[in-house]
């Protein structure tokens, strides 16, 4: 059984993709199929709905956005790549945009090659309560101290101790990565992975380089890295 | 005359300030200073009974702001030391009774006849926090050696900074060194390579505290209490003494690495 309609949550609610194949009839009717077989599931929930290259007018979205209603949901967002979608959705007063997924970040999701290639540099220590965002790299020479926060759209590089949260890659970016002569963050997230300190802290501070790896986010020390995996 | 006005802050409660503001006041006045005491925690007002002076009370601070009485009137003068004043806050009203320019203006007037204003702070980061900094030339941190006090040190340094009264000078308090050598406590260069601002003092752990400020009778003036001497050596090198660090362990390399980080001059963390 092949689905046109799948259904994930992420943390706006719920994202609904509608296949882009097929009459838009059946999948209205398969919509309602689901709607109406887990009712509970959907009551008072809140919908994005994603339709892809399908063409939609005033008409059809309008149909769409009934019968969600009539079972108790909220339509949010309508995103479309047609243009006449678009048009016709922005005509109804729905909005287009999804926010970036499950990392809620403030930056516009960028592809992994399109790193910003803009930095920021703070040549100073960053002390508790105080806190640098920007889309791009972020390189702070001085410390960060616990209390600290730094969420950055690209890289984040910390030319002495890391000891507050930092967010790399806050835009999506995956491959963004976190580097410190004392790498001991508080809460250390790369992308939409989070991670901490492990407990044990004694040993001599080393170079360090975090990045996700295999679904997970590694710190290497730097005598054992090969840069070229972080380069790209 | 013309006074120096210092706040004595922290960030976290519980720390030492009112302490601090009542033992720095006495020695200062002891050494023949003529010393004014502020306290700004307006509504929790506690330096009035550290420095024993609580039933002597007719005029506060907000009374003196409001224009109820005239300053003078509000002071209050210690009897067992001379040079000695203690202008109190208001115990039934809120830190919202009194602004940042208010006390500008107060310790304006104050200025021409003291050497020194002691302003003690009320923990925290809001309002009673920027009344009692407003006025201040300079600024002294009260820490414990414990990770959320440092944690809410940092916060205030951090503050103070960006109001360009940066970056204070230091005082750990409250350190005990059996702890210390047991690896239970934060020694003092592990404070210090945190918040990175100069260590003017450093106050043991003392019994003979808890005495005085239920007494009413500050530590400086008990030539037995070992906090009392730390606070008269701060005195002494808030004047510009070079006074060294009493020994808190037996091991000269430590009082060593103490004495570089007082009068080293450096600070490290690129700050």
């Amino acid at each position: 059984m092949s689905e046109a309609v799948t259904i994930k949550g992420i943390r706006e609610g719920l994202l609904v993709t509608l296949t882009e194949a097929g009459p838009w009839t059946a999948v209205l009717a398969e919509l309602e199929q689901r709607l109406t077989a887990n009712p509970a599931f959907f009551k008072g929930g809140r919908v994005i709905l994603e339709v892809g290259d399908r063409p939609l007018d005033e008409a059809a979205i309008r149909q769409v956005r009934d019968l969600l209603v009539r079972h108790d949901v909220l339509l949010l967002a309508l995103h479309g790549r047609d243009e006449g979608t678009v048009a016709a959705s922005r005509a109804l007063g729905l909005t287009q945009e999804i926010s970036s997924a499950s990392s809620g970040s403030r930056f516009p999701p960028s592809p992994e090659e399109a790193v910003q290639e803009t930095g920021l540099v703070i040549q100073r220590t960053l002390r508790s309560g105080q806190r640098i965002e920007y889309p791009g790299h972020i390189i702070i020479l001085g410390d960060v101290n616990p209390g600290a926060e730094i969420v950055a759209g690209g890289h984040v590089i910390v030319w002495g101790r890391l000891q507050g949260t930092v967010h790399a890659g806050a835009g999506g970016n995956e491959r963004a990565v976190v580097c410190a002569l004392d790498l001991a963050p508080t809460q250390l997230r790369i992308g939409s992975y989070i991670t901490r300190s492990p407990e044990e802290r004694r040993r001599e501070p080393q170079p360090e380089m975090a990045m996700v790896q295999d679904g997970q986010i590694v710190a290497t020390p730097w005598a054992h890295h090969e840069f070229s995996k972080a380069a790209r | 005359m013309a006074a120096r006005i210092l706040v004595v802050t922290s960030g976290k409660g519980g720390v030492g300030k009112t302490t601090a503001v009542a033992n720095l006041s006495a020695a200062l006045a002891q050494l023949g200073k003529q010393v004014v005491a502020v306290d700004a925690d307006i509504g929790l007002r506690n330096l009035d009974v550290v420095m024993g002076l609580e039933n002597r009370i007719v005029y506060d601070l907000v009374d003196v702001v409001e224009g109820r009485c005239k300053l003078r009137q509000a002071l209050i003068r210690d009897k067992r030391l001379s040079g000695l004043f203690l202008l109190p806050a208001a115990q039934t009203r809120d830190k919202t009774a009194v602004s940042p320019t208010d006390m500008v203006r107060l310790t304006d007037q104050l200025r021409s006849h003291f050497d020194f204003i002691l302003i003690d702070s009320p923990a925290g980061i809001e309002r009673g926090f920027r009344n009692a900094l407003a006025p201040a030339d300079e600024v002294l941190i009260i820490t414990n050696p414990e990770v959320a006090a440092v944690r809410d040190a940092d916060r205030i340094i951090g503050l103070i900074e960006a109001e360009g009264k940066g970056p204070g000078r230091l005082i750990i308090n409250r350190i005990k060194p059996e702890m210390v050598q047991r690896g239970d406590m934060l020694t003092t260069a592990d404070v210090v390579e945190i918040l990175a601002i100069p260590l003017i003092g450093i106050v043991p752990e003392d019994e003979t505290i808890l005495v005085s400020t239920n007494r009413g009778v500050p530590a400086v003036l008990n030539g037995r209490s070992p906090a009392g001497q730390a606070f008269r050596n701060i005195a002494r090198r808030l004047l510009g003494e070079e006074v060294p660090f009493l020994p808190l362990t037996p091991s000269g390399g430590f009082l060593q690495r103490l004495k570089r980080l007082a009068f080293g001059g450096g600070t490290e963390g690129g700050v």
